[in-house]
Parts: C-alpha cells; sequence; structure tokens
C-alpha cells in the first residue's frame, strides 16, 4: 500500500490512537520517512494530545472548592431537614386517621337505630331463665302465648330458657320481647349468664309458673 | 506437544491502593456516610469542572454545572455501578448538565473556527512547521495555560466537546460517542479535526514564539 499526503492527514488521529491496520501504520510510516510536511503535522497534533492531556490546563475558579463544600453540606442539611419533616408530617397524618377513625366509628353514620329492623336490634336484659317458645322451622322465640307465634305444617315447638334461645341463634320476637330490644345498635356478642338477669318481670319467669 | 506457560509470568492484576480506597468510600457514601462524599470527589474536581467548562466556556456558568453535577451525583449515588470508573461516570453527569444548560439558555454564539466545515469534509493543515516538543515546566505557567484554553474554546461545538472528552478527560472512543450520544465514527472524524485545528492555532506560538519569548510584550498576538 502507498498512501499520500492527504491519507496520512485523513488517518493521522487514528495513527496516534492505534486505529490503523498494521498496513496502514506501515504505508504511513514509510510515507513520514521521507515527508517533511507530514512528519510536522505528526508531531504538532502528538504534542496537542499530550499538552491538552496533562491535566493542568483548566484550573479551578478561586474558592470553587470551598463553595462546593458549602453546597454538598446544604444538600446534606436539607435531607435532614426533609426528613424530619417527612417524619412529623407522617406522625400528624397517623394521629389524625387515628383520631378521625374513632371519630367516624363513633358518629351517627354507624349509628342509624331508626333505619334499622327491629330484628337486627341488639337485645339486652332479657332474663337468661326466661321460658320461651320457638318453633323449629322459625327464627325467632317468643313468650309462650304470643299471638305472632305461628306454627306451620310439620314444625313443632319447643320450649327453652332464653339463654338457649339465643344461644342456637334464635332472634327475640321484636312483638313480645319489645321491651328487651335495644335502640342502640352494637356488635352482636354472646353475653355471660348473669347479664340476663336483670329486671324480671315476675309473671315472664319460671319461678312465677309459667 | 504444547507447552504451558510459565507460572512465574501470571500476573494478577491487582488493584491499585488508591482504587480500592475510591471503592471503599464509594461503598460508605452509597450505604449512607454522605459527609465522606467530598473526600470522594475531591480528585475530580478539576475535571469535571473542565468537562462543563469545554461545553459552556463561561467560568461562572461552568462552576455552577459542575457543582449541580456534583450534588446530582450525590443524589444517585446508590446508582453507580462498579462496572465503571467512578470518574467516567461523574464527567458524565457534568457533560449532561452542561449541554443541559446549553440547550435551555438557547445562546447565540458567534461561529467558531471550523462551524462551516462538515465532519464529511477534508481538512488540510495550514501551517507545516515542525513543532517541537513543549517542555513540561512550560505548562505551568498560567499564560501558556490560558492560550491552550483560548485556543480549544475558539473551536466549534461539536469538536471541542469529542477533544475534550476524549483528549483532557481521556474517554475511550466508546465512552466519548456514549456520552454525546454520537456514533464512534463522528468521534473519530471530529476528534481529527479538532486536533489539527488546535496544532493549526497552536504551532506558530507553541512551535517556539510563546516559549521563547516570554513573557510576552504587551499587545503583542502570538498567534
Amino acid at each position: 500500500m502507498v498512501v499520500n499526503c492527504e491519507h496520512v492527514w485523513r488517518e493521522i488521529s487514528n495513527y496516534l490512537d492505534n486505529e490503523v491496520s498494521l498496513e496502514m501504520r506501515q504505508a504511513m510510516e514509510a510515507h513520514l520517512r521521507i515527508c517533511k510536511n507530514c512528519t510536522a503535522v505528526l508531531n504538532g497534533t502528538r504534542n496537542v494530545v499530550q499538552v491538552y492531556g496533562d491535566g493542568r490546563l483548566f484550573e479551578l475558579p478561586a474558592g470553587f472548592s470551598r463553595r462546593l463544600q458549602r453546597r454538598l453540606a446544604q444538600q446534606s442539611s436539607s435531607w435532614i431537614f426533609d426528613s424530619a419533616r417527612t417524619f412529623w408530617i407522617l406522625a400528624v397524618a397517623a394521629v389524625a386517621v387515628i383520631v378521625g377513625g374513632v371519630s367516624l366509628s363513633n358518629s351517627s353514620v354507624f349509628r342509624q337505630p331508626d333505619t334499622r329492623s327491629l330484628l337486627a336490634q341488639f337485645p339486652h336484659g332479657i332474663p337468661a331463665s326466661l321460658m320461651v317458645v320457638v318453633s323449629s322451622e322459625g327464627r325467632l322465640f317468643h313468650v309462650p302465648g304470643c299471638k305472632y307465634l305461628h306454627r306451620h305444617d310439620g314444625e313443632s315447638l319447643q320450649m327453652m330458657t332464653a339463654a338457649e334461645a339465643m344461644k342456637e341463634g334464635y332472634a327475640p320476637c321484636p312483638r313480645c320481647l319489645r321491651q328487651y330490644l335495644s335502640s342502640r345498635v352494637e356488635c352482636p356478642r354472646v353475653r355471660p349468664g348473669p347479664e340476663f338477669s336483670v329486671t324480671l318481670p315476675p309473671m315472664l319467669t319460671t319461678d312465677s309458673g309459667f | 506437544m504444547g507447552s504451558f506457560p510459565d507460572s512465574t509470568n501470571i500476573q494478577v492484576k491487582m488493584p491499585a491502593p488508591a482504587d480500592l480506597r475510591e471503592q471503599d468510600l464509594i461503598r460508605r457514601v452509597q450505604a449512607g456516610e454522605k459527609e465522606r462524599f467530598y473526600e470522594l470527589i475531591k480528585p475530580y474536581e478539576r475535571r469535571v469542572y473542565a468537562a462543563a467548562f469545554g461545553v459552556l466556556r463561561n467560568e461562572a456558568e461552568a462552576e455552577d454545572a459542575a457543582q449541580e453535577a456534583f450534588l446530582k451525583a450525590l443524589s444517585h449515588i446508590r446508582q453507580f455501578r462498579s462496572e465503571a470508573r467512578f470518574s467516567t461516570w461523574l464527567i458524565q453527569i457534568a457533560v449532561n448538565e452542561a449541554l443541559m444548560r446549553r440547550r435551555k439558555a438557547h445562546k447565540e454564539i458567534m461561529e467558531p473556527i471550523g462551524e462551516r466545515q462538515d465532519d464529511e469534509g477534508e481538512y488540510t493543515p495550514r501551517d507545516f512547521a515542525d513543532w517541537r516538543e513543549i517542555p513540561s515546566e512550560a505548562l505551568e505557567r498560567k499564560e501558556i495555560r490560558e492560550k491552550l484554553a483560548a485556543a480549544v474554546a475558539a473551536l466549534a461545538e461539536k469538536y471541542r466537546e469529542v477533544f475534550l472528552l476524549r483528549d483532557v478527560q481521556h474517554f475511550s472512543i466508546e465512552e466519548t460517542a456514549e456520552a454525546l450520544g454520537i456514533s464512534r465514527a463522528s468521534v473519530k472524524t471530529r476528534l481529527l479535526r479538532a486536533r489539527l485545528m488546535l496544532r493549526d492555532l497552536l504551532a506558530p506560538g507553541l512551535g517556539g514564539a510563546w516559549l521563547t519569548r516570554l513573557p510576552f510584550e504587551k499587545g503583542s498576538k502570538p498567534w
């Protein structure tokens, strides 16, 4: 391969960076041995690379490091401030959620006795030993003699205490046991026996000869 | 019969102590020791500033861009992966920051040397005077450094950026291409032009005049 000056100028940068083929390198070196101009261009270009690669060319402006350190410190402190601020925002939000939740649970939204069925009201104060009548297919327990106690064909009536009836899932009749139905709505739960034994009307207890 | 390599010639390349220290610092900063970040970046202050200055050509803007680049590096330090060189990562952030600022500014800059010459055209050297090697101590002189900085600042943007990354920051051709979003071939073409143009700009002065006649007489213009 034979190269001329223009080939050398075109490849001179690649030559310095070892980015030319072996054949091109040999051809360029053969040309450089006989061409003073191209040798001058090569030397000058190599000097440019060396001079600028020295690392001392660009001086930092006076005070650069001090100003940089100050900005880094400001950023770090702003992060700390942001972290603290985020913590307090989260803490306040958590308290707000808890207080709001408690307030909401006590609000009228969850206390709408007038709009609920009597059957959904929770009985309280029914004497545990009160003898009641249930129908095998019914869902309510009644005071014996309740006119709303109906027995359909095939159904049987059974006597039991109010406590047993409630334990088996029967609800109090909203007519004959109305006095025991709460106007408040509470979460249904099984109450212990003694709570049932309050203010017994004598005529409704087993002791009364019912 | 094949021969086995002489075990005495096998050399395991160990990281230099400075590299190990840097890696340790990076891990610490990534783990939350932010106060050690300056210690980590201190060796690269000048290079990061130079990268920003190369794009913006204004001292104040370059400083602001460089400092912003350091702050961004601190914010994203956990994204740094040890496969890359830390210096390359930092300088890329600085170049991106500077390029973004330049785009935002929409500056009308006087068209520098070489702007009209496209990448495909040939560049013919203007001066064939030989240029003797520059003594290292010459670079200690502020006026020489200023002449060199002025020469590189006179290059068109696209040549200056490639030249600064490749020859000042010592990026590889691939790293330069990646940082600027251009092809490898474009890097090589622009680099050739930048080097030849700088040679033409500097040869008369650094070929002897600046080195022998310094300090310059008042009003003299070596180039």
